[in-house]
């Protein structure tokens, strides 16, 4: 267990997971709703707080797991409690707890009914996103990666639009059938380590064959939570029905739960599978840029748009993941924080425009630019940020994965160039029409601009659209050692296995 | 070239972060004072003035040859945000913060003797425009050149939609459409691509080596950048990408002026020609042979630019296919690659920019004082509006390239450059272009004084617009003269250049 550096003392990582989860047990007695609202933030807020520790103790030169904890669980079945994070995981973590006061907040109004129950369900929520994150024994991972589903089934199905039933059950469907293989690839390769701890099911000798079929079954269960295309039909349904925050949790952290599975085991547990099908898996996310953008363009649903918008991202993501360089890797983590907070901002944005005319109709939102001028301005760095506007967040991310793709073919890069465009196209027609709409505008004289809480909810990701934006580096300084050394270890094994890459070439 | 090399003196000034500064935040103090509308333009025009002053204040340093720059932020190994002056910087920075100030006083006039609305918003995105051009005139590398042109596209949608009917939806949906399509499908791969050969995308301090190295890149893919370079930028108005140009003329004329001389087209032409010059230079151009082919390119466009321009009655409209003909010498100046060919293009930059703004300057003063935009209808109209008409005279000279106007400057040194790259071809097309220009501009001149009024119009005495339009008119076309008289003013800067 040399990969793991323990952490001693106060068992960080645990308190973070389970914080959330004992804040949850409290509302199953106390049901009152102004205190299940504060409640729930006060214990987010905390977790928040803390996690922001763990960058203070971080070491970002070992490319080693930190803050690890290491317990025996069901010694029987080789099954332990180890978690830990790396350069890799980090952010994400700290992307998940840093959303969800904000998931709080957006919902205060917006949820009138069952209050209580629904921030339970947001903290089971949180409690298993951060355990996805942290796990490093794949029974673990699992457990946490299902327990996921079902809070958020409830999110959509209780709370949800005029098309909950249908949308929640899609949602649960989809995921659910990507999971089961992914149970099967991880018996099959305990019965070849006999072991679940899993950085020692990485790098390990295993045939083409075995590679392949494990691969594939990884990849539908982690290509169906991106979602690539063609498995995305599953998202705009869930974003459109859920309510805001399920949306932002959505958008924000379950889609790079996704990518953080190909990127944590894809890549490492079989190598050689990788590399063979990574060029197939290259043109279908940019079918995926191509697509969405496409069918966001086409969107009168506020939400429907944003949704397709971030199957085109997304696609950015698995792009930058698969040319297999530092630049198009690094791209692709900081594209994954990036998209969290600009699709994010822009769902909480969409929800506050909902809970004034209750419609997500660009035409019913057509002109209130007049009438909200905060708002506006508001959603008009985010719509910039979303479509890469240079100084904003996505610039840096996409810049950086475009530039890994060129040095791994200009055919490809030349290929994702038009989603780059669209992306620009839906992204300004939207601003365009609810701003300033048209000839015709329905009367917004009605509406109020944001309020205090509303303004406080979205400075912070203004803020981290443009700190990300002009300075980066702190935050690839963060990934640098764990993605360069992934990539060595890639390397070295390219060296010294001649796997039959050539096929695609 | 290396002595040229050993003499950069590169010293940094944080005043350049100033000169960024003040529209912008002029601009955000204009969007609070809505109820206010004198201390509104008071604000506008007090950021001008100490704008100009700051640009001016770079002149003593750069004539020591120090070159000044200021890093604002640092975003990637070889990827930052940094500003910089030097003598092409100046020409354009020049232009842009002088013509603000004759700006910001006509449009208090026209904006007010017309009773537009949303007066607060115009002010704002009026200082906005300029902060992206002073911003382009001021970038160290490609990836700030990239910003403030985005910059520019997206603060001037704004000004263009401005009557917010239909007419200026589509014709803001155009320009947007055009300007944010090319920028993104061009110029993003060009500077993505170009980061990836080189590690960074800073320019150099010469026109001559350029940023990539020949060991670098193939041709081919050298020659695929340019080509992605000069279809990118879209503002500089070379066909087939022109389109924009003519659309966008639904917006106010003060508006117009500003997109034609200073803010939007300006900061097309100055961006390409920062490419070709820093970004591929002198020797990569020479090398793979790309100059001659790229000024036949956009001497297609002066011609049948100006052949459309013959053919419009709109007196706006043909003022704007002739700016698209005339940026195109410009680039055909530089694509020539001699140094008077060079020259003759960077200087048009300024002369066509005080020339143009005194065109659209006139065009709003008739259409303010007499209600008229059809070149049909202005016959005598020059009895009435002498200042005016006399003015747009002179300027149409400067546009023509007659002395002493500025515009004579600039035909000369081209016509020398293209006798010197020996290209009787380009020769030709200068010298067509000249016929075309006379023809498109002296008629309108001509009938105004000389023509007879439209039936049912009697003689009035002299009526002419507001003096806040008038005078800052007046001011354009006399610039426009003493630069043609004293070209060396602006040629030192446009020799620090070519050294």
């Amino acid at each position: 267990m040399d990969l793991l550096l323990i952490k001693e003392g106060f068992p960080l990582l645990t308190f973070l997971i389970f914080l959330p989860l004992a804040g949850a047990v409290v509302l199953l007695f106390y049901h009152g709703e102004a205190f299940a609202r504060l409640w729930t933030l006060i214990v987010t807020s905390l977790t928040a707080v803390f996690s922001l520790l763990l960058i203070s103790g971080f070491n970002s030169a070992s490319s080693k797991y930190q803050f690890a904890e290491a317990y025996d669980w069901i010694p029987r079945f080789h099954i332990n409690y180890i978690v830990g994070i790396d350069g890799i995981s980090i952010l994400l973590v700290l992307l998940t707890t840093f959303i969800m006061p904000f998931c709080v907040l957006a919902s205060w109004k917006y949820i009138k009914t069952r209050v209580a129950p629904f921030m339970f369900c947001l903290l089971i929520m949180e409690t298993a996103m951060i355990g996805v994150f942290v796990a490093l024994d794949f029974i673990l991972f699992y457990i946490f990666w299902e327990f996921m589903l079902i809070p958020m089934y409830l999110l959509i199905a209780i709370w949800g639009g005029p098309r909950k039933v249908y949308a929640s059950i899609k949602f649960f469907l989809y995921t659910l059938a990507g999971s089961v293989l992914l149970l099967v690839a991880i018996i099959a390769l305990y019965l070849k380590t006999g072991s679940f701890f899993i950085p020692e099911m990485m790098w390990q000798e295993y045939s083409l064959t075995f590679q392949v079929l494990v691969f594939l079954a990884f990849f539908l269960a982690f290509a169906i939570k991106v979602p690539m295309f063609p498995f995305h039909t599953w998202l705009p349904a869930a974003h459109v029905e859920a309510p805001t925050a399920g949306s932002v949790i959505l958008a924000s952290v379950l889609l790079k739960m996704g990518t953080y599975g190909l990127l944590r085991f894809c890549l490492p547990i079989t190598p050689d599978a990788t590399m063979l099908l990574a060029t197939p898996i290259l043109w279908l996310s940019i079918a995926g840029i191509i697509y969405g953008g496409f069918t966001a363009l086409a969107q009168q649903d506020m939400k429907k748009l944003i949704a397709y918008s971030s199957v085109g991202h997304m696609g950015f993501v698995t792009l930058g993941i698969f040319v297999l360089n530092s630049r198009g890797i690094e791209g692709s983590i900081l594209q994954m924080i990036n998209h969290g907070v600009t699709t994010g901002a822009l769902f909480l944005c969409v929800g506050m425009i909902y809970e004034r005319t209750h419609s997500r109709e660009l035409a019913v939102a057509a002109g209130v630019g007049k009438y909200m001028p905060w708002f506006v301005s508001f959603l008009a760095v985010f719509a910039l940020s979303s479509f890469a506007f240079p100084g904003t967040n996505s610039f840096i991310g996409e810049f950086l994965v475009l530039a890994g793709t060129f040095e791994h073919n200009t055919i490809l890069a030349l290929a994702a160039i038009p989603g780059a465009v669209l992306a620009a196209a839906y992204m300004l027609r939207m601003l365009q029409k609810i701003v300033w709409g048209g000839i015709a505008n329905p009367d917004q004289s009605y509406l109020a601009d944001l309020d205090v809480r509303e303004i406080v909810i979205l400075a912070p990701f203004l803020f981290f659209v443009f700190w990300i934006g002009l300075a980066p580096q702190p935050f690839i300084d963060l990934m640098h050692t764990s993605v360069s050394h992934l990539l060595d270890q890639l390397n070295y094994w390219q060296h010294h296995h001649q796997v039959a890459t050539v096929l695609w070439r | 070239m290396e002595a040229a090399a050993a003499t950069v003196h590169i010293v940094e000034n944080s005043n350049l972060l100033l000169a960024v500064i003040i529209p912008l935040f002029g601009s955000l103090v204009v969007m609070t004072l809505k109820n206010h509308p004198n201390l509104r333009e008071m604000v506008s025009s007090s950021a001008s003035i100490l704008l100009f002053c700051l640009v001016l204040s770079f002149i003593p340093a750069l004539k020591a040859g120090e070159t000044l720059v200021y890093p604002i932020f640092k975003l990637l190994p070889g990827l930052s945000i940094t500003l910089r002056a030097d003598g092409f910087s100046m020409i354009f920075a020049m232009v842009a913060s002088s013509l603000w100030m004759i700006a910001v006083f006509y449009s208090m006039g026209y904006m007010r003797a017309h009773d537009e609305p949303c007066q607060t918003r115009f002010n704002a995105c009026f200082a906005l425009a300029i902060f992206g051009a002073i911003g382009v005139a001021l970038s160290d590398n490609f990836l700030t050149l990239y910003l403030f042109y985005e910059i520019v596209s997206v603060c001037t949608y704004p000004l263009v939609a401005h009557h917010q009917d239909e007419e200026s939806y589509e014709g803001a949906r155009k320009y947007i459409i055009y300007l944010t399509t090319t920028a993104k499908f061009f110029l993003l791969p060009a500077l993505i691509l170009i980061y990836v050969l080189v590690g960074n995308l800073d320019f150099p301090h010469n026109i001559n080596t350029g940023m990539i190295p020949a060991t670098a890149a193939p041709g081919w893919m050298v020659t695929m950048l340019y080509i992605f370079c000069i279809l990118g930028f879209a503002k500089n108005g070379v066909m087939p990408f022109h389109h924009w140009l003519p659309g966008a003329m639904v917006a106010p004329t003060p508006v117009s002026a500003l997109l034609h001389a200073v803010a939007v087209v300006k900061v097309g032409v100055f961006c390409t020609t920062r490419t070709m010059l820093y970004v591929f230079g002198v020797e990569t151009m020479d090398r793979l042979n790309l100059g001659i082919p790229t000024a036949y390119f956009v001497g297609f466009t002066i011609l049948v630019a100006s052949m459309i321009a013959l053919s419009k009655d709109n007196l706006k409209a043909r003022l704007a296919y002739s700016t698209v003909s005339q940026l195109s010498y410009i680039i055909l100046g530089v694509a020539l690659l001699t140094p008077h060919a060079i020259e003759g293009g960077l200087i048009h930059i300024v002369n066509h920019a005080f020339a143009k703004i005194t065109l659209f300057f006139c065009a709003g003063a008739i259409y303010i004082a007499a209600h008229k935009k059809y070149i049909s209808e202005m016959g005598g109209l020059g009895r009435t509006m002498p200042f005016t008409f006399g003015a747009f005279a002179v300027a149409s000279l400067s546009m023509i390239g007659a002395p002493p106007v500025a515009g004579f400057v600039s035909k000369w040194y081209l016509l020398v450059g293209s006798m010197e790259a020996h290209q009787m071809g380009i020769l030709l097309i200068l010298i067509a272009s000249t016929v075309l220009n006379v023809a498109y501009f002296a008629p309108v001149t001509y009938k105004a004084f000389f023509g007879k009024r439209p039936e049912g119009e009697v003689e009035t005495g002299i009526k002419e617009a507001p003096l806040s339009m008038l005078i800052p008119l007046l001011m354009a076309v006399t610039v426009s003269v003493i630069i043609g008289i004293y070209p060396n003013f602006m040629m030192q800067f446009v020799r620090m250049v070519t050294g």
